[in-house]
């Protein structure tokens, strides 16, 4: 008998790891993007999409909240804001 | 061919006809002549295979770890310490359902540092998913690997095994052997193809982290595969059998004398050989006596151990292992073989002996039918130097 041994790729999309996020989640104010990418690049769930300036955006589907985002963005147009008492 | 070899060389001729991709080994005393030998022959060319020379016995683990993912054969050795080294792959192996087959040495564990025999290295880890099977000379433990891969990678199992050897005693012990030849080992055991490998052309990850949705199931397979696999190792033993010519019925235990006996002692590993000796003589004498030598430690057979001394009215286990501040390993299994059943032995009395490697000779086995009486007694150390043990710490 076997239980759950292996995994391919995208098929982890099955754990809804937004619901991990507990205090603050990610905002982009889409002001000063240069659409460097790097917070695309960074986000350890591949949740953030987006190409042109301005436009990107999270999947708070998978989103843990983590923070990396915001943290590596170089024009500062990522802030961590508090959970609205929404429990996700 | 018959040959009159060490323990060490014969289970190295064996890995070699068994022709696995990789071997990563990390050099421990009893383990050290087998690896040595494979990678003498894996230099002159004899035997293809990688050999891995790691700078532990955790990467050396992790190596057939990941050459087994990557779908080949692989093989690994080691003894006390470096087993204990190996503790979190040897999880890993078996979560990620590898047939790795490694061979134990068994060797004790420190403090104090100890290098002779007992099994309490590979007992210590019996909760760790690997199939154990303890050989009693060394023509079994070379046969026991052929077993043992032919077990690890049928696809109903895929589990790794443990194939335990007690160190020096059979590692380095002189015997004639009949080694397997090439021919009848690819008859007996085909070209390993695994059921899922690490391939670039078509990604999958394995062993990642499974959450509380997920975790529960993986390891409910593997103790179902465990009981499954009771029925496997007898059918594999017939096989084996048919090539081999030599029965090891099915490989869970061994009966010696037991039909009749008013006394049996139950262990397991070379000591059986001592075992018997000290049966026969009893028996010359008129006493019926018998042993049951335990093959299989895990999956652990308990309804065939059951079956087999239902009648025996007593019944002395003897451990080459502690469970410190518990009763010994074997008899902690034992006594869960008879618990609330309608027939069961009078008495079950636990014996260690033997640790450290201090010898079990016929006068200890004597010993042991002598002790076990009406009254029953648990974990009771034979061939004790009471000189030896103070009261007080520091004096």
């Amino acid at each position: 008998m076997f239980g759950p041994l292996t995994v391919k790729p995208l098929e982890s999309k099955g754990d809804k790891t937004g619901s991990w996020r507990t205090q603050v989640r990610p905002y982009y104010l889409h002001k000063d993007c240069i659409a460097c990418k790097m917070c695309l690049l960074i986000c350890p769930e591949g949740c953030v999409s987006g190409k042109e300036k301005n436009a990107f955006s999270v999947d708070y589907t998978f989103c843990k909240g983590c923070g990396v985002c915001a943290d590596i963005c170089p024009k500062k147009d990522i802030v961590m804001k508090p959970e609205e008492g929404e429990q996700k | 061919m018959k040959e009159f070899v060490e323990g060490s060389h014969a289970i190295a001729q064996i890995v070699q006809t068994c022709q696995p991709g990789v071997i990563s080994a990390y050099p421990i005393t009893p383990q050290t002549h087998i690896v040595e030998d494979l990678a003498q022959m894996v230099s002159s060319g004899e035997l293809k295979s990688q050999f891995v020379n790691v700078e532990s016995e955790h990467s050396a683990a992790s190596v057939v770890l990941g050459g087994s993912a990557a779908g080949v054969r692989v093989y690994t050795a080691t003894s006390s310490q470096g087993l204990f080294y190996m503790q979190e792959v040897v999880f890993n192996i078996a979560g990620m359902r590898l047939p790795v087959v490694m061979t134990c040495a068994n060797r004790a564990i420190s403090a104090p540092i100890n290098i002779w025999n007992d099994q309490q290295d590979s007992i210590s880890l019996r909760d760790a998913g690997w199939i154990q099977i303890y050989a009693e000379d060394n023509q079994e433990a070379v046969d026991f690997h052929l077993l043992a891969y032919r077990l690890a990678e049928d696809k109903r199992v895929m589990l790794p095994v443990m194939v335990c050897m007690d160190g020096f005693i059979l590692t380095h012990g002189m015997e004639t052997v009949d080694i397997p030849e090439q021919e009848k080992v690819n008859k007996f055991l085909p070209a390993y193809k695994p059921l899922y490998k690490l391939d670039p052309a078509e990604p999958i990850s394995m062993g990642l982290l499974a959450d509380p949705d997920y975790y529960m199931e993986t390891r409910f397979a593997i103790q179902e595969t465990m009981k499954e696999s009771i029925g496997y190792l007898s059918e594999i033993s017939a096989e084996f059998k048919a090539v081999f010519g030599r029965d090891y019925k099915d490989m869970l235990v061994e009966e010696y004398q037991t039909k009749d006996a008013e006394k049996v002692i139950v262990a397991m590993g070379s000591v059986c050989g001592t075992i018997k000796e000290a049966v026969d003589e009893q028996r010359a004498k008129g006493k019926k006596v018998g042993l049951l030598r335990i093959i299989s430690f895990r999956p652990f057979p308990y309804a065939r151990i059951y079956e087999a001394l239902k009648h025996v009215p007593r019944i002395a286990v003897l451990d080459k292992a502690v469970s410190l501040g518990a009763y010994a390993p074997i008899a902690v299994e034992m006594k869960a073989a008879f618990y609330g059943k309608k027939n069961s032995p009078k008495v079950i009395s636990s014996f260690v002996a033997g640790l450290g490697g201090r010898d079990i000779t016929l006068e200890s086995v004597e010993e042991i039918f002598r002790r076990l009486t009406a009254k029953e007694v648990n974990s009771d150390f034979i061939d004790l130097k009471p000189e030896l043990l103070k009261e007080e710490y520091g004096k």
